[in-house]
């Protein structure tokens, strides 16, 4: 087959390799299963140092082993990343609502939202933990919260603008309120667009609530965890817990597009 | 003249919510209770002391104190200033890794479906481990590299972390865009008898840049972000992360010192976007026909 | 078939001097409508055809108060077109359906009833009642991205007529159709104003589909936008208009004069290029 018409376009022939279900899940699977392969073949040949990086059998035996403790770890995390997500998307929703009902609250807002938009939350946690208190998860859930709120509030206030013409004189021949044009045009089409900023904040809010535990505050989270283990040069286990995280943020990922997948089956993507 | 009144328009409705925001704080610092406001067990609303809030021109004024209280030495500003610059320095490396790998996986994905299928989740879940933990990692990676007579260093390391956070929007936006061509387009190069690469430069990479451009911006936004979190999470010398772990420490004692480096991080992160901003400006006929 | 001449007597839609003009920032402006002038009757089919920029949806949207004139006036059953459009005096189909997505093809039908009040239960009988007159009696609980594009637009027919309008305004309804389902949506489309009574206003790009549908072809021309002429068209009192007229002679020679008209043959007035109507 030349190279012309292997990839140019849609389908001229199907070949077996592209028959989508053996495609979406066999071969992401086995480049997985390759690299872990290659990884655990580079530990043992050139006998690395677990300091270095730990065998991925290591790995496995000390998640097996602590698997209680990564659960809890990933419980203390999860737990504020849900509370981080809710309130974060509630204010993000609000926010864009406001925004795009009064234009002038949109503009005066911007450099305030463009601000927290580019802050490191390794920069908010510290001053957080001392507005709050450093005793409570609080500022953890407040760091997650932001950082869930920017892409919510972007994405809503997207696709607010987005209702189509035709739909918008629909509403002006049938002389609606402004309220009727919300709740039947407006906000359905906007739906959309708030999955696809809740779908990132998903794993965002994880890796935000992680990170303030970095800085104070309970000793329960992954977060924790993970430098208690390192501290004490239990570098498989550091693993252990890294891989906890990353279990915690596909979850959150894949819950939100669950719950996306059924609440707007029949709307046209974005 | 008009979008110029409207450009000024928007600058003071911007100046005046910062303003606003200045205001509240204050507001609240002044009527608050001290403790907070507290519902059973949490603190949903902060401490207004002044070691908590500091007022908002104490945080102003500070960038113009010494830093320490040894004579001669250097206003708080101008050590922000120059961490800000070393920062903005290694993010800016960071953005360039990040966007050249991001286009390379993106075309190789673009290329070979298979490729797509195989790594595009990994690359999504790559974004889900937690960065902080694997920059001290990264630097020991690092320092077992040395090549000829070159040795990798921490600053070498920052600006990896920062390109690893950089290379996930370009690669995922690029994909997007490489993709965006109409099958009648497609159909036309095709018929054209143009192979796949001169496609790509003729008629894909064009139509992706109303993708890559949000892309790359965001790419500048999250490598400023890496390059901060490395820094702190390395403790690099001259950077801004670096200044923002030392002041919090002394905040007990100046609690408005904290602030100069966060706010000098965000500033930095600003910078960045606007400057790949710019870029876009240089790409108008690219971008006509793009969605709002 | 329904004739001013038999049933309601009193006006529908009533236009004097009307003028629209588009202000550009270069250039000139753009005069999409000139001194029309256009009564139609209750109960009455009017065509509105012509080229590009003659103004006919100009026409159509500034009777649905969908736009304002820069001159003259509008009266739409005696009112004013925004008291019209408070009141529903009208129905109005799109050429995008304009469906929402979201919504079942009975909940897209029940979208005015919906608005305006009417209680479920005879939300519910009524949605039936139109589905059933449009033939789309078994798919109330399918949605749109599931429906061709002529069911769309009968579903959006089916919406239009949800509250009995007795105006019923169409801005080229059939244009993204294909032949085959344009010629039978003519024919129900006959069929239904014939059991609603009920006037309507037809944009339309085809001179066959004019002739077929309307008592009235009202031929545009543009740059300004105005009415050269207006053509009776119809079987006569003794015929039908379904698939017999269509091949009568009388049809063939209203088609002819419309075109005439359109191409500023004698009888017309001279006027620039014709292009962008369908001489099929």
């Amino acid at each position: 087959m030349s190279s012309m018409e292997a990839g140019t376009t849609a389908t001229l022939r199907v070949r077996p390799l592209s028959d989508s279900r053996v495609t979406t899940l066999v071969a992401p699977a086995l480049f997985g299963v390759l690299v872990i392969g290659a990884w655990q073949l580079a530990v043992q040949v050139f006998d690395i140092d677990p300091f270095i990086v730990p065998s991925p059998r290591a790995i496995y035996d000390a998640l097996v082993d602590s698997r209680a403790s990564v659960w809890e770890g990933m419980r203390g995390t999860g737990r504020n990343a849900l509370y981080g997500l809710l309130i974060g998307a509630v204010i993000g929703i609000l926010a864009a609502l406001v925004a795009n009902a009064v234009p002038v609250i949109d503009q005066m807002a911007a450099p305030i939202v463009a601000a927290l938009s580019v802050v490191p939350i390794v920069a908010l946690a510290p001053a957080l933990y001392t507005m709050f208190g450093a005793a409570a998860n609080t500022a953890r859930v407040i760091v997650a919260a932001i950082t869930v709120i920017i892409p919510v509030y972007f994405n809503t206030l997207r696709g607010l603008r987005q209702v189509r013409v035709v739909h918008r004189e629909l509403m002006h021949v049938y002389a609606a309120s402004p309220v009727q044009i919300a709740r039947t045009v407006t906000l359905p089409t906007a739906v959309p667009y708030v999955f696809t900023g809740l779908r990132i904040a998903s794993s965002l809010a994880v890796i935000a609530a992680l990170i303030a535990e970095y800085f104070g505050g309970p000793v329960d989270g992954l977060g924790k965890a993970i430098t208690t283990a390192a501290a004490s040069s239990n570098y498989p286990l550091a693993w252990a817990y890294v891989i906890g995280a990353i279990l915690l943020g596909l979850a959150f990922y894949v819950v939100t597009l669950l719950v996306e997948l059924r609440v707007a089956r029949h709307q046209p993507g974005t | 003249m008009s979008r110029a009144l409207r450009l000024l328009g928007r600058i003071l409705l911007g100046t005046l919510g910062v303003l606003l925001l200045a205001g509240a704080w204050e507001a609240y610092k002044a009527l608050g209770p001290s403790n907070g406001v507290l519902i059973g067990d949490t603190t949903v609303l902060p401490r207004t002391t002044d070691l908590a809030m500091p007022h908002v021109w104490e945080i102003v004024t500070k960038f113009s104190d010494p830093v320490n209280s040894f004579s001669g030495t250097d206003t708080v500003g101008s050590v922000v200033w120059s961490a800000c610059l070393f920062t903005l320095k290694l993010s800016a490396i960071g953005w360039v890794i990040g966007v050249v790998v991001g286009l390379v996986l993106a075309v190789l994905m673009a290329r070979f479906r298979l490729a797509e299928s195989a790594m595009l989740p990994w690359i999504v879940l790559s974004q889900t481990v937690p960065l902080i933990a694997i920059a001290p990692l990264v630097r020991r990676w690092g320092s077992q590299i040395h090549i000829g007579g070159w040795v990798w260093s921490s600053e070498n390391s920052v600006s990896v972390i920062a390109a690893y956070l950089a290379f996930f929007p370009v690669a995922v936006g690029a994909l997007r865009g490489l993709r965006s061509p109409d099958a009648t387009h497609l159909d036309l190069m095709h018929a054209y008898g143009v192979g796949w690469w001169r496609t790509l430069v003729k008629l894909r990479l064009p139509s992706s840049v109303p993708y890559l451009l949000p892309a790359l911006r965001l790419a500048a936004a999250s490598s400023v972000i890496g390059t901060v979190v490395a820094e702190v999470s390395i403790g690099l010398r001259g950077g801004v992360g670096r200044l923002i772990i030392e002041y919090a420490q002394s905040a007990g004692g100046d609690p408005a010192k904290p602030w100069a480096p966060i706010l000098g991080a965000v500033a930095v992160g600003l910078v960045a976007a606007g400057a790949v901003g710019v870029i876009g400006l240089l790409c108008r006929p690219y971008r006509r026909g793009e969605a709002t | 078939m329904i004739s001013s001449s038999t049933t309601e007597s009193g006006t529908a839609v009533e236009v004097a001097g009307l003028s629209r003009v588009f202000p550009r920032r270069r250039g000139d402006d753009v005069r999409a409508l000139e001194d029309v002038q256009l009564t139609v009757s209750q109960g009455e089919f009017v065509s509105l055809i012509g080229p590009s920029g003659c103004g006919k949806s100009t026409l159509l949207r500034i009777i649905a108060d969908l736009d304002a004139p820069t001159a003259g006036s509008v009266t739409v059953f005696g009112k004013s077109a925004q008291q019209a459009r408070l009141d529903q005096d009208y129905g109005i189909a799109f050429q995008q359906a304009g469906l929402l997505p979201w919504r079942s093809v009975a909940d897209n039908v029940a979208l005015p009833l919906e608005l305006h009040g009417t209680g479920s239960r005879a939300r519910k009988d009524r949605v039936a009642e139109l589905l059933e007159l449009v033939g789309l009696g078994d798919f109330a609980r399918a949605y749109p991205d599931e429906l061709s594009g002529g069911m769309q637009q009968r579903v959006a027919i089916a919406r239009a007529l949800a509250e009995s309008p007795r105006l019923l305004l169409m801005d080229e309804p059939f244009g993204a159709l294909d032949e085959i389902t344009r010629e039978r949506m003519q024919g129900e489309l006959v069929r239904i104003c014939a059991e609603t009574g009920a006037a309507v206003v037809f944009v339309t790009h085809s001179i066959p589909e004019a002739v077929f549908l309307s008592d009235r072809v009202v031929v545009m021309t543009p740059r300004p936008g105005r009415i050269i002429d207006i053509v009776d068209s119809g079987p006569g009192d003794d015929g039908r208009r379904d698939d017999d007229f269509r091949d009568a002679a009388g049809f063939f020679h209203t088609v002819a004069r419309v075109r005439e008209l359109l191409h500023g043959g004698p009888g017309a007035h001279a006027v620039a290029a014709i292009r962008g109507v369908e001489n099929r």
